[in-house]
């Protein structure tokens, strides 16, 4: 303040759309009481999920730690109330696809017992490192709908120096009010929080950048300005305009300097926050609290009571209408998020999580049905609106033909969904859908190539073992061979058994040659036994005699 | 007229030095464009195609053995990638070699498996764990869906089944198709 009013800039397109926001931003925040179950989804952030540290039955305190982060781009989650974990199983998330994910589901005990405090410190007393640690052990994500990992944001690297450390309080989206009422009554939270964010960056400046629609946010965080009396801290008053909140073109508006294709803010010394984190990351260091609430706006003709509150991650999303007067007889559709970039919830048992901003309810005729599309007329209209200076109709042609090489080289991974396009066009096309359609297509792609990668690396490696053990067995066969023919070799030359035996033949054979086969015992007889044996000669030849003559009476 | 010859035979000798070097310096292992039409082949290795895996036929395309529509994984996509890198007419896939599914992935019931091993000797990218007499299993994230261990199988306790999907690898659906779906 006193200082020269900020030189504001413009970007390519964007649109005046009815706000709506008066339906919920005209009452304060109300904290919704503590629901019997929460069902805390194990992802809730950009990045991998994170890892269960619980078991069914343990019981748990609010703020205890009941996942822990898996690799680098992931945070951990925390119980959002005392209780006991009932069980932990797949059950619906807030996701277009409407499908399933692993969640933990705690009853709650209604005392709220909070768990040690391990968070709370002085940020002044902290280096960035480890401001930027308890910042992830606390659990905290981008709060403005993406659910980046804030702690990542902190560290830029040291070759890309931060000026600007940007809080994103342009809130564009209609119907959406809570970074308004947070603003309004929760300034010098926003303030302190983005004062540590700034200590983590070491960035020169802190601006914060408010729409024009929002008078009393502007006035209440001017005031809690002044009051912490820092000089370095400034207030900017954007124009009304959808998508200022996006991150590059609130970049562009506030600074002049243009985010390049596929980069980053860092790039251009900016790095963008929204008020929500900010204050959560005041909460960590001064309550020692993780991210375990958020501020919520409930909202549209088909809830009773619209308004903005404060709830615990986790509480099922019919609880939330429930408390706000629940549906009206106008209901017909539940979004997540606003009317431009949220999408339909198919079944109000859906947990509130992390990047839940709205629920919005629309009632009859609220929000425009899809219509039948229309041929593109080639207006142009698209391209006008764009905030991304692509050209949408040329994106629609690629995405429409499935020319997946056509539609990066037209700049697809710049879009960033606003929906402008599909508004404005007269043929009613859902150009948005076509672009998500062609975004998660590549990114299939992108997937099954490195799957066709490894198996190419895994049937190569097949083929080259197999060769190998052919090999192999080649080689032992072959020298099981060679050992064989050498052993028949020795086996004539000098198996003593064989050759004892050839031996004792051989000495038998030259005996008998030399001494005849005469019976040795009839050798050196005396005459006694010489008389012996003629006598018995005779009487067998004289008995052998009598018995032929015996056989030849008979 | 002597010098002329003499100036023309020294040149050519030259030339002949330098493209005999170059040939040698830069000679490119393995043929290029085979490696190209390879890494556009899904790699399922399920020899649909008639040939033994995607490399043997990668290399019968870029020999001008084989027709760019035999491999049915690949599908449309697939052929459509082919025909570009080649400059060929695009040609829908050959119904000899069967048709396009959604790609799918073997599960052993293991309750009935009796541990013979035909199935891992029959995984061309050894995806299925297990040894003699003992129950075997299949990595999940390495089957390619090639249904080669299927046929093996003495007991039928292998199955094709859809791949499980989640958050992670859910895909928003082309408008046109809803609005088809829709009719």
């Amino acid at each position: 303040m006193g200082k020269a009013p900020h030189h504001l800039h413009r970007f390519h397109g964007g649109l005046h759309l009815p706000a709506n926001k008066t339906l919920s931003s005209g009452s304060p925040i109300r904290a919704l009481p503590i629901p019997a179950r929460l069902v805390i989804p194990l992802s809730q952030h950009i990045g991998t999920a994170a890892d269960v540290m619980v078991k069914v039955g343990e019981p748990v305190l609010r703020g205890q730690m009941i996942a822990r982060a898996q690799g680098y781009v992931s945070v951990p989650i925390h119980a959002s109330s005392s209780g006991t974990v009932v069980d932990i199983t797949d059950h619906l998330i807030p996701h277009p696809s409407g499908l399933s994910a692993p969640c933990i589901i705690i009853e709650t005990d209604g005392k709220d017992t909070a768990v040690d405090d391990t968070l709370s410190a002085d940020h002044t007393q902290l280096d960035p490192s480890e401001l930027r640690n308890r910042i992830r052990q606390a659990g905290i994500v981008g709060l403005g709908g993406a659910g980046f990992p804030s702690f990542i944001k902190l560290n830029p690297g040291t070759n890309r120096p931060i000026a600007t450390l940007l809080i994103n309080g342009a809130e564009c989206e209609p119907y959406i009010s809570c970074d308004d009422r947070l603003m309004r009554e929760r300034a010098a939270d926003v303030i302190g929080g983005a004062a540590i964010l700034k200590h983590a960056l070491n960035a020169t400046e802190c601006v914060i950048a408010v729409e024009d629609n929002k008078p009393e946010a502007i006035q209440a965080l001017r005031d809690a300005i002044a009051q912490r009396s820092v000089s370095d801290f400034a207030v900017v008053v954007i124009p009304t305009l959808y998508p200022t909140g996006g991150e590059k073109q609130l970049i562009q508006v506030v600074t002049g300097r243009e985010v390049p294709s596929q980069g980053l803010p860092a790039d251009v010394g900016v790095i963008c926050h929204n008020p929500g984190t900010a204050a959560a990351v005041h909460r960590v260091f001064a309550l020692g609290e993780p991210l375990i609430s958020r501020i919520i706006t409930v909202t549209g003709t088909g809830v009773r009571e619209p308004g903005n509150v404060e709830v615990r991650v986790g509480t099922p999303m019919a609880d939330v209408i429930a408390a706000c007067g629940g549906y009206t007889d106008r209901a017909q559709r539940l979004l997540m998020g606003g009317p431009m970039m949220g999408f339909a919830v198919g079944n109000d048992a859906t947990p509130v999580i992390k990047t839940t901003n709205c629920l919005l309810v629309a009632g009859g005729n609220e929000l425009p049905l899809p219509q039948a599309p229309l041929p593109c007329i080639r207006c142009g209209a698209c391209v006008d609106v764009c905030p991304a200076k692509l050209l949408p109709q040329q994106l629609y042609w690629y995405a429409h033909a499935k020319d997946f090489d056509k539609v990066q080289d037209y700049s697809l991974f710049d879009c960033i969904e606003c929906g402008c396009c599909a508004y404005v066009c007269p043929s009613h096309l859902p150009l948005v859908q076509y672009y998500r359609f062609a975004k998660t297509e590549i990114w299939n792609q992108e997937r099954e190539r490195e799957k066709a990668d490894i198996a190419r690396q895994r049937h190569e490696y097949r083929l080259f073992r197999l060769e190998r053990e052919k090999d192999e067995r080649a080689a032992r066969l072959q020298q099981k061979q060679a050992a064989l023919k050498t052993a028949k070799g020795e086996t004539t030359a000098e198996d003593p058994k064989k050759a004892a035996i050839q031996a004792a033949l051989e000495r038998a054979k030259a005996k008998k040659a030399s001494a005849g086969v005469m019976p040795k015992n009839t050798d050196n007889l005396t005459e006694a036994q010489q008389q012996a044996i003629t006598n018995a000669d005779e009487r067998r030849r004289n008995r052998d005699s009598s018995t032929a003559t015996r056989s030849e009476d008979a | 007229m002597l010098t002329a010859i003499l100036a023309l035979g020294i040149l050519a000798a030259l030339f002949g030095l330098l493209l005999g070097y170059t040939a040698i310096r830069f000679r490119v292992e393995g043929d290029p464009v085979a490696n190209q039409i390879n890494a556009i082949l899904p790699q399922t290795q399920c020899g649909q195609c008639g040939f033994a895996g995607c490399r043997p036929y990668a290399e019968a395309i870029a020999a001008g053995e084989a027709e760019i529509n035999q491999c049915p994984p690949g599908g449309e996509a697939g052929i459509r990638a082919l025909a570009d890198l080649l400059g060929r007419d695009f040609k829908p896939l050959n119904e000899e070699h069967g048709e396009h599914k959604e790609k799918m992935i073997a599960v052993i019931d293991e309750q009935v498996c009796i541990g013979c091993t035909l199935c891992i000797q029959a995984c061309p990218v050894d995806a299925i764990l297990g040894a003699a007499k003992h129950m075997h299993t299949v990595i999940e994230a390495e089957c390619t869906g090639c249904e080669l261990c299927v046929p093996p199988c003495p007991v039928d306790c292998i199955d094709m089944v859809p791949l499980h999907q989640d958050v992670s690898t859910w895909k928003w659906p082309s408008p046109d198709e809803v609005a088809t779906a829709r009719k």
